[in-house]
C-alpha cells in the first residue's frame, strides 16, 4: 500500500434548480482510512454519495479514484474498480432470499452474466462465498428467509454484506445505522471497527458518538462545502464546526 | 416446497398432451386437434412474453408484433416458393429448417431494434412505446398489397417441409408443436435459473440496486427482450403453418393484449403458468359460444364476450397468483 489518496474530489458542484446542493466541494480520502462525513440535514451528503457512485453526474468538478478520473464514468462500471456504496434507504431484493441477495452481488463480482445454461442457484462458486459473507455479518441462520421478512436492522446488515461481496477497495456507507436500535447500532459499530484497515471507508453518519469512535478523519459538510477536515479531536475543538453544527447539540 | 405436486402435475399434463390425438379420436372430436395445436403454439408465445413480463418486469404491450413477424416471414417465403419468384433477390422456400430459422432470426432482429429504443423508457412509457411499434408493424403488413393487404394471404404451398415428417398431417404437426413447446419450456427453465436469469430477476425486483452492484442493466434487459421476441417469432412461424394463412390480424393490438392476459391468467413469473393461461383463454374463447348454443341462449352465443370478460376478471381476482399457483395450492391449507 502506498500513501497515495484513494479518492480525490476537486471542486465538485451540483445544483438542483436554484439549490446548490454541492458547491465547490473538495475532499481527499487516504488509502486505508475511515473517513467520516458529517453535516446538518441538507448539507449535501447524499448528493455527494450519489455523485461518487455515479447515480447522478456532477455539473462541474472532478472525482478521481486511485488516480483514475471517474467523473463521467457509468454507474455500473464503478463497482468493478472497487468503488462500492450502500444506500441510506435500505435497497435490497425483497422477494429473493437473504442468500440470493448476496449471491447476486458475488455473481456481479465474478465477470459478466451472459451465461444462460448453468444453474446459478446450485452454483457453489456463488453460494459458498455468499454464505461466508453472511457468516461474517451474522446473518447465516437467516440465509433461506425471504429478505423482506427480515427486521429493519437485519436488512441494513444484509445491505452491508452485499456491498462487501463486491470486494470493495473504497466502501461508501450512507448512514448504515439509520433506523437501527441501540443494540444493533453497537453491533454495527464493532463490525465496522473490524473492517478498519482492510479497506478504505467513507462513512456518512449522524450519530456523533459513532463518528468519533470510528473515524480516522472527519470532514464537516455545510451548505455543500467542506468547512473543516481533521482528526476527531481537531474537529471536536474547531470553533467553526461547533457553531455550524455541533453547537446545536451541545 | 411443492416439488412433488409439480412432478405429478407435469406427468399428468405430459400424459394428456401426449395422448391428445387419441383422446380426441376416442370421443369423436378429432377436429378439435387444431385447437389443441393452437394452444401449444400460443403457450410458446405467452411463455416468451413471460420472460420479459414475469421475470424481467417489462410490460410489453406489443409482443404480438414478433408473433406476426414470425408468421409473415414463414408465410412470405412459402408465398414466393409457390409463385416461383424471389424476394430481395432470394428464392422462396418451404423448408422448415430455413423458414422457421429465418422467422426466429428476423423477429429477433426486430426485437433488437424495438427493444433498443423502447428500453430507454420504463413504466407506462414503455407500455405505450411497445404498443406504438407493434401498431407500426401492423400497418406495415396492412400496406403490403402483394401479400393481400389487410386480408392477408393463404400459404398455397401448404405447411413447411421437414425431412421424414409429413407436417400436412395434423397429428404429425401436433406432435411437432408439442415437441417444440417441451423443448422451449425446458430451455426457458434453464434460462431463468441461470446467471442471466438471476440478473433479470434482480432488475425486476430492484433495478437501481443492480446498477449499484455493477450491473449494466440495459444490455441484459435488451438481450431478454430479443430472446422473448425470437420465441414469439417461432410461435408465429408455427401458427402460420397451422392455419396455412397469414394476416395482419396476428399483430392487432388486441392480440398483444390476449398474450398479456394469458400470462397473467396462468401465473406471471412461473415456467408453466403461461401454458395454463393460454389453454384456459383459448378454450373459453372456443367453447363459450358452443356452451351458450347448447343452453339455447342465442343472444349470449353471439355476444359471448360479455361473459368472457367478467370471467377473466373473476379468475384473476380469485386466483391472484394465477391458475398455475392455484393448481399447486389446491386443497391445501392457507397457513403453510
Amino acid at each position: 500500500m502506498t500513501d497515495a489518496p484513494i479518492l480525490i474530489v476537486e471542486n465538485l458542484s451540483k445544483s438542483f434548480g436554484a439549490l446548490k446542493a454541492v458547491d465547490g466541494l473538495n475532499l481527499t480520502v487516504q488509502t486505508g482510512e475511515l473517513h467520516a462525513i458529517i453535516g446538518p440535514n441538507g448539507a449535501g451528503k447524499t448528493t455527494l454519495v450519489h455523485q461518487l457512485s455515479g447515480q447522478i453526474s456532477p455539473d462541474s468538478g472532478s472525482i478521481r479514484f486511485q488516480g483514475l478520473d471517474i467523473t463521467k464514468m457509468q454507474e455500473a462500471k464503478r463497482p468493478h474498480l472497487g468503488l462500492v456504496r450502500s444506500f441510506q434507504i435500505t435497497s435490497i431484493f425483497p422477494q429473493s432470499t437473504v442468500l440470493e441477495n448476496v449471491a447476486i452481488a458475488v455473481q456481479m463480482q465474478s465477470g459478466h452474466s451472459f451465461r444462460f445454461i448453468k444453474n446459478a442457484r446450485a452454483d457453489k462458486s456463488l453460494s459458498d462465498p455468499a454464505l461466508s459473507y453472511l457468516q461474517q455479518i451474522g446473518l447465516e441462520s437467516l440465509a433461506n428467509e425471504p429478505a423482506h421478512t427480515l427486521a429493519h436492522g437485519q436488512q441494513r446488515q444484509l445491505e452491508l454484506a452485499m456491498a462487501l461481496a463486491l470486494k470493495p477497495k473504497l466502501l461508501i456507507l450512507d448512514e448504515p445505522m439509520a433506523g437501527m436500535g441501540a443494540d444493533e447500532s453497537a453491533q454495527m459499530v464493532s463490525f465496522l471497527k473490524s473492517l478498519k484497515g482492510t479497506l478504505s471507508i467513507v462513512l456518512i453518519e449522524h450519530d456523533m458518538d459513532v463518528v468519533f469512535a470510528l473515524s480516522d478523519q472527519i470532514s464537516v459538510l455545510v451548505y455543500g462545502q467542506v468547512i473543516a477536515t481533521g482528526i476527531p479531536d481537531e474537529i471536536r475543538n474547531n470553533p467553526k464546526v461547533r457553531t455550524a453544527y455541533l453547537g446545536e447539540e451541545e | 416446497m411443492s416439488n412433488k405436486r409439480n412432478t405429478i402435475l407435469l406427468v399428468l399434463l405430459g400424459a394428456i398432451l401426449f395422448t391428445m390425438p387419441l383422446l380426441l379420436d376416442a370421443i369423436g372430436q378429432s377436429f378439435l386437434l387444431g385447437s389443441a395445436t393452437r394452444i401449444l403454439i400460443y403457450a410458446i408465445a405467452a411463455m416468451s412474453l413471460n420472460l420479459i413480463l414475469g421475470y424481467g418486469g417489462m410490460v410489453s404491450f406489443g409482443h404480438a408484433a414478433f408473433f406476426g413477424v414470425g408468421a409473415y416471414v414463414t408465410g412470405i417465403l412459402s408465398f414466393h416458393m409457390f409463385e416461383d419468384t424471389t424476394i430481395f433477390g432470394l428464392a422462396g422456400t418451404n423448408s422448415a429448417a430455413i423458414a422457421w430459422l429465418a422467422s426466429i432470426a428476423i423477429s429477433a432482429l426486430m426485437a433488437l431494434i424495438i427493444g433498443a429504443l423502447s428500453l430507454r423508457t420504463t413504466g407506462v412509457y414503455f407500455i405505450m412505446i411497445t404498443l406504438a411499434f407493434a401498431q407500426m408493424i401492423y400497418f406495415l403488413f396492412v400496406s403490403l398489397q402483394r401479400y393481400g393487404g389487410d386480408d392477408g394471404f393463404m400459404m398455397f404451398d401448404g405447411r413447411s417441409r421437414i425431412a421424414g415428417l409429413e407436417l400436412g398431417d395434423d397429428i404429425s404437426f401436433y406432435f411437432v408443436c408439442l415437441a417444440a413447446l417441451a423443448i422451449f419450456a425446458m430451455g426457458f427453465k434453464t434460462l431463468v435459473n441461470s446467471r442471466f436469469g438471476q440478473v433479470l430477476k434482480g432488475c425486476h425486483e430492484n433495478e437501481p440496486r443492480m446498477r449499484a452492484l455493477g450491473c449494466p442493466t440495459y444490455r441484459y434487459k435488451l438481450v431478454a427482450f430479443v430472446i422473448a421476441g425470437a420465441g414469439a417469432g417461432f410461435a408465429g412461424a408455427l401458427q402460420a403453418n397451422l392455419t396455412e394463412f397469414v394476416s395482419p390480424d396476428y399483430v392487432h393490438w388486441t392480440r398483444s393484449g390476449d398474450l398479456l392476459i394469458m400470462v397473467i391468467l396462468g401465473g406471471i413469473g412461473t415456467v408453466l403458468g403461461p401454458f395454463f393461461g393460454a389453454a384456459a383463454f383459448l378454450m373459453l374463447e372456443e367453447f363459450l359460444p358452443i356452451i351458450f348454443k347448447g343452453l339455447g341462449l342465442p343472444l349470449l352465443q353471439e355476444h359471448w364476450r360479455v361473459v368472457f370478460g367478467p370471467m377473466l376478471i373473476l379468475i384473476v381476482l380469485f386466483a391472484k397468483k394465477g391458475l398455475y399457483a392455484s393448481l399447486m395450492d389446491w386443497g391445501r391449507r392457507k397457513n403453510d
